[in-house]
Parts: structure tokens; C-alpha cells; sequence
């Protein structure tokens, strides 16, 4: 997962690349068979701990998900914690820093 | 005697072992509540209802129940009207509008209509962006609730390849 966060007038915006499928369950393989879904239901992010995101998706958001949200606050330096959930109950969390 | 305290002891260690071990068993219980707790506290519910409806009328009551929706011109819906490639179509939502509790993108003729819905707090602002597929040209809707109120503003995206399947 790549994450992205700057801090501009107050404002920090965070910009995410997360590497997933995200298969829609309507897709086959050669031989005809259904791909079975698996695709993110939930992405959340904190700042030092604290969240400041939340997101519920579906089959609709293109693989490799990006998404980007703004929050007031922040730091440069600050933590920004990123973490998405499949809907297989798989977790990934990401963290980087407030540029 | 030596017989006897050796008896009483490990009377007493079988004890110990046995409380011991009950306790152990609440204590890894309540760890396996705290586990399964946290995700559902960092991560609220996904409203599996609303993402698996096949239609936009189903996806948007399932969403939204109750709640009336008034066209807006204060939603700015960052969208290309012509996608050449539907399965990365990139779209921002901006708004002005205060106290903004979600922000949701329909899909109108996708086979699940509901794309994503952001949950916003007041520490957010309220631009958001994300990349969708398309099936196919479709009317793109974002619903922004706020004050109690969806308002709500819709754009036609014109997919010459398709984003599902293939």
C-alpha cells in the first residue's frame, strides 16, 4: 500500500494506493467458470491514533483502489495509519508520515 | 508426616493449577472478545444490503431509508463525460455544504449501483475522491447527507470500453 499525507494551510490531505483485485464475482476464466468475488468492504484511517476516515465499498471500485480524503489538523511528521478489510475478512494496514 | 505434606501440597498445587487454569480460560476469553471487538470498532458495519441491490432505487432506500433527496447545486462532482476506459473512471465529490455526516456514489446502470459511501466527521473536509468502474454510459449520482437532508447531483458518463467482466 502506498500512502501519501501533506500538510497545506491546516489542511492534510491524505492519498492512498492500495494493491488489491478487487475480482467482482461477475468475471470468468477461460474455461467459463465465475472468478469468485473478493473485493475491499472498508477502508479506515487514523491520525496519531485518532481515526479520521472511513469508507464502505463495493464490487464498483476499480483494482487497485485509490482514494483520497482531507482532514483539519495534522502535522507534519504526524502518523497516518491506513487499514482496508476484504470482504474474505483479509486485513492490510499501512503507515507513513505527514509530509 | 513427609507422605502427608507432600500429599497436601500437591493437593494444594492441584489447586492453584486448577483456579489458575480457570482464570487463565477467562482471561484468554476476554482477549478473544477484545480481538473481535476492535475491528468492529475501528471498521462500523458494511452495509451489505445496500452494495449487494440491483437496482438504484434498492441500493439508495437501503442506503438512505426515509430520508428525502433534494437535487443540489452546492455538490461539485468531479467526473470525465467521457470515459474511454470504464474500468478506471477517477471521480471527486467537493461540497460546502455544513456538518456533512456521509457521502455516497451510485452508480445508476451498474450491476450493484452503490460504489463507496465516505463517513465524514467534523474534523474532515469534505473532498473526497476515488477511482470506479463502469459497465457501461451511465448517470453518475452523488448523494452528500447533511442536516439531515440528501442532496443530491448527478452527471451522465459517457464508457466506450466497458469496466465489469472481461
Amino acid at each position: 500500500m502506498k500512502i501519501k499525507a501533506k500538510v497545506k494551510k491546516d489542511i492534510t490531505k491524505v492519498k492512498m494506493l492500495i494493491k488489491h483485485d478487487m475480482e467482482t464475482g461477475r468475471r470468468k476464466d477461460q474455461d467459463g467458470n465465475i472468478i469468485p468475488g473478493l473485493y475491499i468492504t472498508e477502508v479506515s484511517a487514523s491520525h496519531n491514533d485518532q481515526p479520521v476516515f472511513y469508507a464502505e465499498v463495493g464490487q464498483a471500485v476499480s483494482k487497485d483502489p485509490y482514494m483520497a480524503f482531507s482532514f483539519k489538523g495534522g502535522a507534519s511528521g504526524d502518523k497516518i495509519s491506513i487499514t482496508w478489510k476484504d470482504s474474505s475478512g483479509a486485513t492490510e494496514t499501512g503507515e507513513a508520515a505527514i509530509k | 508426616m513427609l507422605v502427608g505434606d507432600d500429599m497436601n501440597l500437591s493437593e494444594k498445587n492441584m489447586k492453584i493449577d486448577r483456579r489458575g487454569f480457570l482464570s487463565n480460560l477467562l482471561k484468554g476469553a476476554a482477549c478473544i472478545v477484545t480481538v473481535a471487538s476492535l475491528p468492529r470498532l475501528a471498521l462500523a458495519a458494511w452495509n451489505e444490503k445496500a452494495f449487494k441491490a440491483e437496482t438504484l432505487e434498492g441500493a439508495m432506500s437501503s442506503k438512505y431509508p426515509g430520508l428525502e433527496f433534494v437535487d443540489s447545486s452546492a455538490i461539485k462532482l468531479k467526473a470525465p463525460a467521457i470515459a474511454e476506459n470504464g474500468a478506471v473512471v477517477p471521480v471527486g465529490v467537493k461540497t460546502d455544504l455544513p456538518d456533512v455526516k456521509t457521502i455516497s456514489l451510485f452508480v445508476e446502470k451498474n450491476p450493484s449501483p452503490l460504489a463507496a459511501t465516505f463517513h465524514l466527521t467534523p474534523i474532515n473536509v469534505a473532498d473526497v475522491s476515488i477511482r470506479i468502474r463502469m459497465g457501461e454510459t451511465s448517470n453518475l449520482i452523488a448523494v452528500v447527507e447533511s442536516g439531515g437532508k440528501l442532496h443530491r447531483v448527478q452527471q451522465e458518463v459517457k464508457v466506450t470500453i466497458g469496466g465489469c467482466g472481461g
